[in-house]
This record gives structure tokens, sequence and C-alpha cells, in this order.
């Protein structure tokens, strides 16, 4: 039992490439839930479209990364406004069916034979980032006692909390402003915000937008990250991941997401590498617990943990709790 | 409901309170709408001599009932018209009909001469029709300030792209400041300005709704029961407010229930039953007019007069 193994492992998980990417995509949807109250259940979609927006125009039409990343934006655009014009003028949940079957028919779109030559179907496309690669100014590893993270891990981590950060900076300008204050009326009471003259369809469909574009562009990291897209990997936990680490940082506030990928995955990558560790060395017996069986188990520990956290926390962990108990009507 | 019951001495003091509520109460306002009204026959569907909105023919059906159908109504430009009628009278469709806020199946309506019929509610609010809700619509996780400062049309800020440019819009956003803290002064709500609306009284929270809407800079504004759920000291400063609007020139359309309420402010009354307009005339008049008794008031609150009428 390797203890700062476990720890310097699981603060790796918080701060490596993931919990960024993690944490824009969070920051995109905390935008649409947190600050407009659209319930978007197919966040996914967006970052698959962005993901796969940069696979294919590199590999399948030899475009370059940066016109990648374009379309990937671009293919964000388009899916918020397919999701958005025949939705947004309903009631809320609505948006939240259409999300959640939207990204799915995604999915199974991007896989399928049909459409296979262009997204190489369920196998997925790789090796076309390396134009991103190309930059990196990073030469060697960085070991910081036992925290040890690699070249190519530094330079996608920088990149990917760099865009956290201008994210939310965006974020929080745009809140702070009369525009900010029209989305949190229209999250309030949209037929409050329509009867002040606010046209509340533009300003949801605008908020939609931006948040699936910052979305897609966490999906476009992802894909650059790992140097792969596979469709299987867009799937709809991915979604509720997403939503648990926006409601545990705290929805509505501006670091909720950013904190919440943190803990998120500074849990998810804790727990595995503690049972991990454990059942190698026999704290826990074999017949217990086995490898392939942990990384299942750990979310189910990640789960238990937002369920202790929601009992004592419930407006997360930067959410202000005197906001929840105004929900009574 | 026999002619025994009727009590003439309980008239007669009834009869009295109303005299001398009105007499003391005449506002400016009051006496200047009475004046434009003077004329105009106590009857159903009557032209006024300066109508602010014109309904013709609107209708809406839900399943098989028709809830509104109002063959042709006007509004007088700066009076209190109340909008009364028994419950599931059509009175509040109507308000969603006319507001934007629900589509009718037929009907055209016009507000100070320019047709908004099938308007978006959005449109209709920013020319100057602004309405509030049966049930208060107040925005519970912004602070009260923000409420009523989200009122402000023509706002520079809430175009996404100048959003993040600060510069653009911190001059407005000063001034629109300064008269939401005027409008809060106002409404006597100082103490809530920087506490989340979700924190305040079911009377506070009419308040802020009215002046949020005043916010809007309305010319006309409709109040779905104002004085619902509220208490009675609350009530007499609302109504307050709600006559010190018309004397300022606004026009006031309101749905309520509190009869006492209704006779002692309204300029004009619109009796609703069975989604058509069933008698138009001034407090005197509907008190008197015996359709409205049978429909809703009941014979208790009617003046003697009806008897005479009934010839």
């Amino acid at each position: 039992m390797n203890f700062t193994d476990v720890l310097s492992n699981a603060f790796r998980g918080a701060f490596g490439p993931e919990a960024a990417i993690y944490a824009l995509a969070a920051v995109g949807l905390n935008l649409h839930f947190g600050f407009t109250g659209l319930l978007n259940f197919g966040h996914v979609g967006f970052m698959l479209v962005g993901a796969y927006g940069v696979a294919v125009s590199v590999s399948t039409w030899g475009l370059s990364l940066w016109v990648g990343l374009l379309v990937g934006i671009a293919c964000s655009i388009v899916l918020a406004l397919i999701l958005g014009i025949p939705t947004l003028r309903l009631r809320g949940d609505y948006l939240a069916i259409a999300t959640i079957a939207g990204a799915e028919v995604l999915r199974y779109f991007y896989r399928s034979d049909w459409a296979a030559p262009l997204t190489g179907g369920v196998y997925g496309l790789r090796q076309f980032a390396n134009e991103f690669f190309a930059l990196n100014p990073y030469s060697s590893d960085l070991a910081l006692g036992p925290l040890y993270f690699s070249a190519r891990n530094l330079w996608v981590m920088t990149a990917g909390w760099a865009l956290v950060i201008l994210a939310s900076l965006l974020v929080y300008l745009l809140i702070r402003s009369p525009w900010g204050r029209v989305l949190r009326a229209i999250r309030e009471d949209e037929l409050a915000a329509r009867s002040l003259g606010k046209n509340v369809y533009a300003y949801k469909m605008q908020s939609l937008v931006l948040g699936g574009v910052i979305g897609g562009i966490a999906g476009a990291l992802i894909a650059i990250a790992t140097q792969s897209v596979n469709p299987d990997n867009f799937n709809p936990a991915v979604t509720f991941y997403l939503w648990a680490i926006m409601i545990l940082g705290g929805a509505s506030t501006i670091l909720g997401p950013i904190i919440g990928s943190m803990i998120f995955w500074f849990l998810a990558t804790f727990l595995d590498s503690f049972l991990r560790n454990a059942t190698a060395s026999g704290v826990i017996p074999p017949d217990l617990l086995s490898g392939p069986d942990v990384g299942a188990l750990r979310f189910v520990f990640v789960g238990l943990c937002l369920l202790l956290l929601m009992i004592y926390r419930p407006a997360g962990i930067l959410g202000d709790p005197k906001e929840l108990r105004l929900d009574v009507r | 409901m026999s002619d025994e019951l009727i009590n003439p001495s309980l008239i007669d003091a009834r009869e009295e309170i109303v005299a001398t509520e009105q007499d003391s109460a005449r506002s400016e306002g009051a006496k200047r709408a009475a004046a434009a009204l003077a004329g105009v026959a106590a009857e159903p569907g009557v032209a006024k001599p300066d109508a602010i909105l014109v309904a013709d023919d609107v209708s809406k059906s839900f399943g098989g009932v028709k809830a509104v159908r109002v063959d042709h109504l006007e509004v007088q430009r700066s009076t209190i018209t109340a909008l009364i009628g028994p419950n599931g009278a059509g009175k509040s469709t109507f308000f969603n009909l006319v507001s934007g806020f629900d589509k009718p199946d037929t009907g055209t309506w016009s507000f100070n001469g320019t047709d908004i019929s099938g308007s978006p509610a959005y449109r209709i609010a920013r020319r100057g029709m602004v309405r509030t809700f049966q049930l208060t619509k107040a925005l519970m996780r912004l602070t009260t300030l923000e409420n009523v400062m989200l009122g402000a049309t023509g706002q520079r800020g809430e175009r996404m792209l100048n959003a993040p440019l600060r510069w653009v819009w911190k001059g407005q956003e000063k001034d629109i400041e300064q008269k939401a803290d005027d409008l809060i002064e106002r409404f006597r709500l100082g103490h809530m300005r920087d506490e989340f609306a979700g924190t305040m009284s079911g009377g506070q929270r009419k308040l802020l709704e009215m002046a949020r809407a005043m916010m809007v800079d309305p010319t006309m504004i409709m109040l779905d029961e104002p004085m619902a759920g509220v208490n009675p000291a609350l009530v007499q400063s609302l109504l307050g407010h709600i006559q010190q609007l018309r004397d300022d020139g606004m026009s006031i359309v309101l749905v309520e229930h509190d009869m006492d309420v209704i006779m002692s402010i309204s300029d004009w009354i619109v009796v609703f039953a069975e989604g058509a307009v069933i008698a138009e005339g001034r407090p005197d008049d509907i008190r008197t007019n015996e359709k409205v008794i049978e429909a809703y008031l009941g014979k208790r609150r009617a003046l003697p007069t009806s008897q005479e009428n009934e010839a």
C-alpha cells in the first residue's frame, strides 16, 4: 500500500488534462443551466461535433488543425441552432428531451457505416493533432516531488487551463452585464422577462449557442489531447459527469465548474488509485475485489461522495445556500 | 334571494359610506377621467372619446369552452378601468390575449392607434403596454435593484456583443440605476434594495412587480389582481400608487375581485360573464345594473335604484 502514489495520482487527476477539459465543458453547461436555466442533457453532443470537426477536417479532408478547430466551432453553432430553433419557444423540458436525444442520435450517426468514410465509423480517427504538439514549448517532463507530468500533458494542460480561464473570464464579464441580468431573469421566470419587453427566445438562443461553442471547444481539446476520436467516448455518461461537476462546484457561480471538475477528478482518480493499490497489495482480498471491477466501483464511490455533498452542501461547494432556500414558492 | 333580505337602513349606511369615500378621495385625475367619460353611455361595447386600447371580435376557446368572446371593447386613456366578473369569466384570459401571452382564435386589437394583434408579448411591452401577473413573478434570485433595473428598455448592454465591453454601457447603467432607485424609494422598498426578491413578502412582491413594470415607461399598465393576498394596510398604499399613476396620465386596466376596491378607485368598470362583456359603466351604473347584480354582485350590494331600472 503506497499512499504517496495514491495521493500523487489523485493530484495529477485534479490538475490533469481531463480536469481542464471537463471544467471547460462545464463552464458552457453552467452558462446554459446555471445562468439561463436551460435544461441541456446532451452537452456531450456539442463536445462530439467539436471533436469530430477537428478530426474529420485534418484526417479526412487534409486541412490544417486550426481550420479544423473553426469547423468544430461552426458545427457546435449549427447543432445549437438545430436543437434550439424548434424547442426554445416551448417549455423547458422539451429542450431537455431534444438535447438528450440529439446527442445520442449524433453518436449513432458518427459511428454508422454510412458515415464511416468521413468519420472512421466505430474505429474513429487518430493522429491528427501533430500540428498542436509541434508547438509544444516544454522540452522536458516535469517532476514536482512525487507529482509527475509528461511534456505532452503539460502542453495540453497549459492550453486547457488557459482556455478554462479565458472562458470563465468571458462568462464573468457577460453575466455581470445587463445581458447577463436578462439571462438570469429568464432563469427565474421567462414570462416575467417577456412582460418587460425582453425577446426571451433570442436570449435563450444566444446562451445555447455560446455555451455550445464552449462545449465544442472542450470536445476539440479532448480530440487533440488524445490524438484520437471515437464516437463511443462521447456517451451520455459524459453529460452526467458534467452535471455532477457543475452541481458539485456550485451552479450559477463563475468558479464552480472549475472547482467542481478538480474535486471530481481528484475523487475519481484517488478512489481508482486507492482501490487498485489496495487490491494489488492484498489489503483488500483479491476474491472480494479484482482489477477489472475497480473501474466500475470507483464511480459508485464517487456517487456516494456526491450524495454526501448534496446532503451537507446542497448548493455546491461555492454556491450560496441562501439561494436554495428561496426556491420554496 | 328575496327583496325582504334587503335591509333599508343597511343600504342607506352603505350609500353614505360610498358617497363620502368618493368625495374625499377624488383626485385631479379622477375628476379629469370622470369629465372625459361624462357623455359615454353605460352599455357594452360603447365607443370612448379617446380610446387607447380597442379590441374587436376577440375570441378564444379551450376545448369546447368559449373562454373569451369580446365583440368590441374600448379602454379610455388616462383612466382606471376595472375588469370584473365571476371566476372563469375570461378576464385573465382576455388579459393574456391582448398582451400577447396567448394566441386568440379570432380577433384584432390596437393599442395607441397601432394594430398589435398577433404581436409577440415582448414587442407589445416595448410599445408601452405592460402587464403584471395574478401569481406574482418576482425574480427570486435577483436582488430588488436588479429586478427593477431589468425593466429599463433600450439597454445597450443587453446586446450580447456589447455585454463584455463595460465602457459601452457603463454610463447608461448608472442612469438606469438612478431611475430604479427612485422607483424603489417611491414604492417604499428601499430597505430591500440589495436583498434577493425571493425574501420578500407577498405584498412587497406586488409592489416590486409594479415598480418593475413602471421601469418600462409604459403608457398603459395592466394589473392582474394586484391586491390578491395583500394585507389591508398595504392595499391602501397600493391603491394610492395606482391612483397616483392615473393622475400622472397613465392608463390602468385591472382585474380585481375586491368590490370595495373596485368601486372606490375605478373610473370605468367592464363586467365579464362567460367570456363576454355583459355591462360597462361608471361604478354607480354597475351598482344599479340588473344584469350585473344577477351575474355577480348579489342583491345586497345594490342600491335601491335597481328596482327603477327594471321598469
